[in-house]
């Protein structure tokens, strides 16, 4: 017990001592776990989303509106056998009016019972077990005829195929390359914190050099000197993590629940508060202690 | 059985203000059986850059001895002290300190041997941001030493160096001799069975040096084997103690000090005090 009163109070003796440095190293773990703060939510959010997107991402084969009932039954054997599809739910031009009812609200709801007569094609919707894989369906539904040209595998097909589900795979790629970019950042910050708490304790061990030298000199172990020094890194996580919470409880308040009475925020689904809070302080405390630990290593020989 | 046992013997006080005071014959016999505290055989250290600090040295200390270490500066004499306390590792040869080799003990060991040996440097190497209390109840803090017997030691030592009135003072509001009487009960506060003391009277007046050499022979009267590494050719050969001639890291003189007997701490000083020529003023160095 009476170690850990003289470890804490070792501790912040140092850091009164090494304001400035301490206070830099304070900031920086601030505005990491500010943006981690920001970032891991808003990553779940359009992870979700952009699963719910790749979900939707299916193939869809319009047929002519005269094809026969031999022709479509052929195709759907056809369908069968190819690699990578699933399912293929055949979608008679009654089930696409239905659906399309379904889909529009409001106005528009009422404008297809204004039709004369059913407009819409009847279809193929084929779901894969991989979003990925739609190009190698794709090619096996269009095989390239003698001439090289690509060409239906049915004479019933209304070609181009699934052209119109491109937007879904866009989004796909474009989320992730904002993932990646937004990790790679929040990566580059959580280094930057490292260094600096790495820093701060570096600077501490010089500042108290000969207390370490003297002891080395009567006999404390090895963890007995580190011991305040890690600490010292800790308190500093623990403060610009605290510091950091405090700020995203403010605009989780302030910005998020407000905007949430306007159905815009809360309809994705994203990190509830209380695990994201502890996510955030455990990455604090680990990075400095990452970082004091490095240091220790390096610096303090004993 | 522990490393090392401070041969702490109780005794009738001669010398007033004495902390435990030890009449004893000196050298002492050697108990059969009992390996010599300080042993070093063909120590050769060699420092980064190729420079031989220590060439194939030997030297052997008996428990309760009082060993004086003089040499030409660079001669490799506190390169032997930082050799005993494991802080460096000898090229070859072996350092023993109560038989066992300090250099093939593990590393997580070397703490616990440093606690039974006590260091004083020429510079003191006080903490400046801490009163004379706190320097020397900080050695038995980061020991783990419990509380109420911090409490309990650390005024006692300070009263053994004669600090008892300036226990809240800082190290600057002190005298160099003050100091150093610090930085001796700071070393001396666990009752270590070894002192060494490198160049402990290096920054001080003759006077002073005096007050510092009787502190330590006082510490030697209560068995504690002391060592002490000086220039001071003049100083030593006035004691009239077994020193050892260090030069260019070889041993060149181990001579038993003639003719010297057992005599009390303040007969000691008289006799030191009258040879080196320096008017005995009576109390030294704040020893009331």
């Amino acid at each position: 017990m009476g170690r850990v009163v003289f470890f804490l109070s070792e501790a912040f003796r140092a850091l009164r001592r090494s304001a400035a440095p301490s206070v830099a190293a304070i900031v920086t773990i601030v505005v990491t776990t500010l943006l981690l703060g920001v970032l891991v939510p808003v990553l779940k959010a359009s992870e979700s989303k952009a699963s719910e997107v790749r979900d939707q991402i299916g193939l869809e084969i319009f047929l002519y509106r005269d094809a026969s009932g031999a022709e479509i039954e052929a195709l759907e054997k056809k369908l069968a056998v190819v690699p990578h599809v699933t399912a293929a739910a055949f979608c008679s031009p009654e089930c696409a009016k239905k659906q399309l009812t379904g889909e529009l609200k409001g106005d528009l709801e009422g404008s297809i019972s204004e039709l004369n007569s059913n407009p819409l094609p009847p279809s193929f919707d084929l779901t894969l077990d991989d979003p990925d894989n739609i190009e190698a369906v794709r090619a096996a539904l269009l095989p390239p005829n003698d001439a090289g040209k690509p060409t239906p595998i049915s004479a019933a097909i209304d070609p181009p195929i699934g052209e119109d589900r491109e937007n879904a795979q866009i989004i796909r790629e474009v989320t992730a390359d904002v993932k990646y970019v937004l990790i790679g950042i929040s990566a580059l910050l959580l280094v930057a914190s490292l260094l600096l708490v790495a820093n701060t304790i570096r600077l501490s061990i010089y500042a108290r050099r000969r207390e370490v030298e003297v002891m080395r000199l009567v006999g404390a172990t090895n963890w007995f000197i580190r011991w305040p020094f890690m600490i010292e890194g800790i308190i500093v996580g623990l403060i610009g993590a605290g510091l950091a919470v405090g700020i995203l409880w403010v605009l989780k308040v302030t910005v998020v629940d407000s905007l949430s009475s306007f159905n815009l925020v809360d309809n994705v689904s994203t990190m509830a508060f209380g695990p994201l809070v502890a996510m955030l302080v455990a990455a604090a405390v680990l990075v400095s202690a990452l970082g004091s630990g490095i240091t220790l290593r390096r610096f303090l020989r004993v | 059985m522990p490393l090392l046992k401070t041969r702490n013997r109780k005794g009738r006080s001669r010398d007033a203000g004495a902390h435990r005071p030890a009449p004893r014959r000196q050298p002492s016999p050697r108990p059969s059986g009992q390996p010599p505290l300080v042993s070093v055989e063909d120590a050769t250290v060699v420092y980064p850059g190729g420079h031989v600090a220590l060439e194939r040295l030997s030297l052997s200390i008996d428990r309760g001895e009082f060993v004086f270490v003089t040499g030409p500066t660079g001669c490799g004499k506190s390169t032997l002290v930082k050799a005993l306390i494991r802080d460096i590792e000898p090229a070859a040869g072996r350092v023993r300190i109560a038989g066992k080799d300090i250099n093939s003990m593990p590393h997580d060991r070397t703490p616990y041997l440093r606690r039974r040996i006590g260091t004083v440097f020429q510079d003191f190497k006080l903490l400046p941001n801490r009163t004379v209390y706190d320097n020397v109840a900080y050695a038995l803090q980061v020991i783990g030493e419990p509380r109420s017997q911090i409490r309990r030691k650390t005024p006692e030592i300070l009263r053994l160096v004669g600090l008892q009135a300036k226990i809240h003072n800082y190290p600057d509001e002190l005298s160099g001799g003050e100091q150093q009487r610090v930085a001796i009960a700071r070393a001396f506060v666990n009752h270590p069975p070894l002192l060494l003391a490198d160049e402990p009277t290096g920054n001080l007046d003759p006077e002073t040096s005096i007050g510092i050499m009787q502190l330590l022979y006082r510490i030697n009267r209560t068995g504690t084997t002391v060592l002490v590494v000086t220039h001071d050719r003049e100083m030593v050969d006035k004691m009239r103690r077994r020193v050892i001639a260090i030069e260019e890291g070889r041993l060149v003189r181990d001579q038993a000090g003639g003719g010297y007997h057992d005599e009390s701490t303040t007969e000691f000083a008289a006799r030191i005090r009258a040879e080196m020529g320096v008017a005995g003023g009576g109390a030294t160095n704040g020893r009331s």
